[in-house]
């Protein structure tokens, strides 16, 4: 490579500029972004296998279960397995969103852990709306694999489970709502993560509170005392975001919608104080 | 044009910037000269919106440099040439902050081939080698043709060829009408490169002038003689109230009187002379003689610099 060539003529022909820079064009650079990094395609497709790999394994299992019964508990049971058929088939995505929540983490904290933050700010300065930005292209990113992943899986799990005659179908009550809250499940853990990386800065830190508090809380919860748990359990972030995909076993669990509302509302909570910090602090 | 008004930044305990006012005039080279520690880098932060200030302000033509429309059109930075995402190509990096400020994909390209980087475009920015990740900073801040550009120690760790393509492009970009605000802890780097110079230390301004104001203002002048009577010629120096120091094989440096006026003491004493000029004093002397009493970390500094060789404008 000639190294002491003298730059000449470094002006450039530029179209006029109209307007100002401002969601679009950063949106775009987002994209960019997010599609030119490895670690983005290895963490979709960690989540699409360890998805549906785990909710088949645990169909299987529960197929299998059912075809060593003695026919007479067969048909005495044949209905609670029918109707546990859909959240069996999305049980993988009790891993899964763990994966989203490691790419959510990633997406904002490898701008610190690199350095790049510093070259993305001063570009567009203007730090509303490259968080927003950010935040829309990865949450979309997020809802569109996390309900291909859930469909799949749904139809992976009916397969095997339909080998029992076990399976539920997508036009029953409430199926088509889990299959698809299953997506956004996905998408919200991911935001939920997002929010909690712009808050520490850290990916370590900030995977470890996200598996923290989507994972560990749900299974400490677990040794809560009885009459505690009636009151606690839907409220840990796990049970109300599930509540969408899971049928709501027992009734001291929150509707669906408003189970997931409620998820939605933690993810919020963590966005915002993200955003709040990310504008006061020096990058 | 930037302009800074007041500007203070303090870290906890530490006041990194300290009331800070200056202006960096348009379509020339403002060197920004501190020691390590100064407050250099802070305020390029600063500046670009990267720090918030803890008083003052500071503006980018008119502006705060959130508040530009484009930005990189008016300002290119290149703070920290490994602030890059390794994992992503030269062309990618490019293209995402391009993107941002709505600029046509082609410049990208243009950027590339500026810094002579279009055949490793397709790399990820991981394998490149120090040189390399500068010229990926560069075409970053070339790619909106801005009329500013900030380069915060632009030439800190590469080899001489490097050196040198920095220098040629920090010229080319000033002959160009650019305003161009460059960082260095080196005073022989801004020597050649620079029209002005800001010198700070301790996050306080201490000089803002031209780089011959500068020395001028700053060292005492001395001249540079050479003679076959060195006792002599020191003894009628002394006796005129000059300061000598002998440099052997008949080399005198003489502080406190003018060319003329050595040369006029040797003539009325009849003492030969075989060489008599004025010693230009190196801004790097300058420089240290200045900041000396605002360096953080003291290093052993020798207090008595005065009679440094008058040749020390070589260093580094």
């Amino acid at each position: 490579m000639a190294t002491t060539v003298i730059p000449v003529g470094t002006r450039a022909a530029l179209p006029a500029a109209r307007g100002r820079a401002g969601f679009g064009g950063t949106l775009r650079s987002e994209l960019t972004k997010i599609r030119s990094v490895r670690s983005t395609y290895w963490s979709l497709i960690a989540l699409v296998v360890i998805t549906i790999g785990i909710s088949a394994l645990f169909a299987y299992g529960h197929a299998q279960n059912f075809s060593q019964m003695p026919s007479f508990a067969q048909a005495h049971q044949r209905a609670q397995f029918i109707s546990q058929a859909t959240e069996t088939s999305l049980f993988g995505l009790i891993l899964g969103q763990l994966v989203i929540a490691v790419l959510g983490a990633l997406t904002i904290t490898s701008e610190y852990s690199t350095g790049m933050i510093r070259t993305s700010l001063s570009v567009m300065p203007r730090r509303g709306t490259w968080f927003a930005a950010k935040a829309v292209v990865f949450g979309a990113i997020a809802l569109v694999v996390g309900t291909v992943t859930s469909f799949a899986s749904y139809f992976v799990g009916q397969a095997i489970l339909s080998t029992q005659h076990i399976n539920s179908s997508i036009g029953q009550p409430g199926v088509l709502r889990a299959v698809i809250g299953g997506g956004l499940f996905v998408a919200a853990c991911g935001l939920l993560s997002f929010g909690l990386g712009a808050v520490l800065r850290h990916t370590a830190g900030a995977i470890t509170a996200s598996i923290g508090l989507l994972f560990v809380v749900y299974i400490l919860s677990g040794f809560l005392p009885n009459n505690w748990a009636v009151h606690v359990d839907k409220w840990i972030p796990f049970n109300a975001g599930g509540a969408i995909w899971e049928n709501a076993s027992g009734t001291s669990m929150f509707s669906p919608w408003t189970g997931f509302a409620v998820f939605c509302g933690y993810a919020a909570i963590a966005l915002v104080a993200g955003l709040i910090l990310f504008r006061r602090r020096d990058a | 044009m930037i302009e800074a008004r007041g500007l203070t930044k303090r870290y906890g305990d530490t006041l990194a910037v300290d009331d800070l006012s200056f202006r960096v005039e348009p379509g020339k080279i403002t060197g920004f000269l501190g020691p390590n520690g100064a407050g250099k880098t802070t305020t390029m932060r600063l500046i670009l919106g990267l720090d918030h200030p803890t008083t003052g302000t500071v503006t980018v033509n008119g502006q705060p440099f959130e508040r530009l429309a484009y930005p990189m059109r008016e300002v290119g930075a290149l703070l920290d040439a490994k602030a890059v995402h390794g994992g992503r190509s030269a062309y990618n990096h490019l293209l995402c902050l391009a993107e941002t400020n709505n600029l046509p994909r082609r410049r990208v390209d243009e950027a590339l081939a500026l810094v002579g980087l279009n055949e490793v475009a397709r790399k990820r920015s991981k394998g490149f080698s120090l040189g390399m990740g500068q010229r990926l900073g560069i075409a970053a801040a070339l790619l909106g043709d801005p009329a500013i550009l900030m380069f915060d120690e632009p030439v800190n760790g590469l080899d001489p060829e490097g050196i040198l393509w920095i220098r040629n492009l920090m010229k080319a970009l000033a002959a160009e009408g650019r305003t161009v605000f460059v960082s260095s802890h080196l005073m022989s780097e801004m020597e050649h490169t620079a029209d002005h110079l800001l010198v700070i230390g301790r996050g306080r301004l201490i000089s803002d002038c031209t780089v011959a104001e500068f020395i001028a203002a700053n060292s005492r002048q001395s001249v540079r003689v050479r003679t076959p009577e060195p006792a002599a010629l020191a003894r009628v120096v002394t006796a005129a109230g000059g300061l000598v120091r002998e440099d052997g094989d008949g080399l005198m440096t003489v502080q406190g009187l003018g060319v003329s006026q050595v040369g006029d003491l040797a003539f009325e004493n009849s003492v030969r002379l075989h060489e008599l000029a004025p010693a230009q004093a190196s801004l790097e002397q300058a420089f240290m003689e200045l900041t000396a009493s605002s360096v953080q970390f003291h290093a052993g500094m020798p207090d008595e610099r005065d009679l440094e060789p008058a040749t020390a404008g070589e260093v580094a």
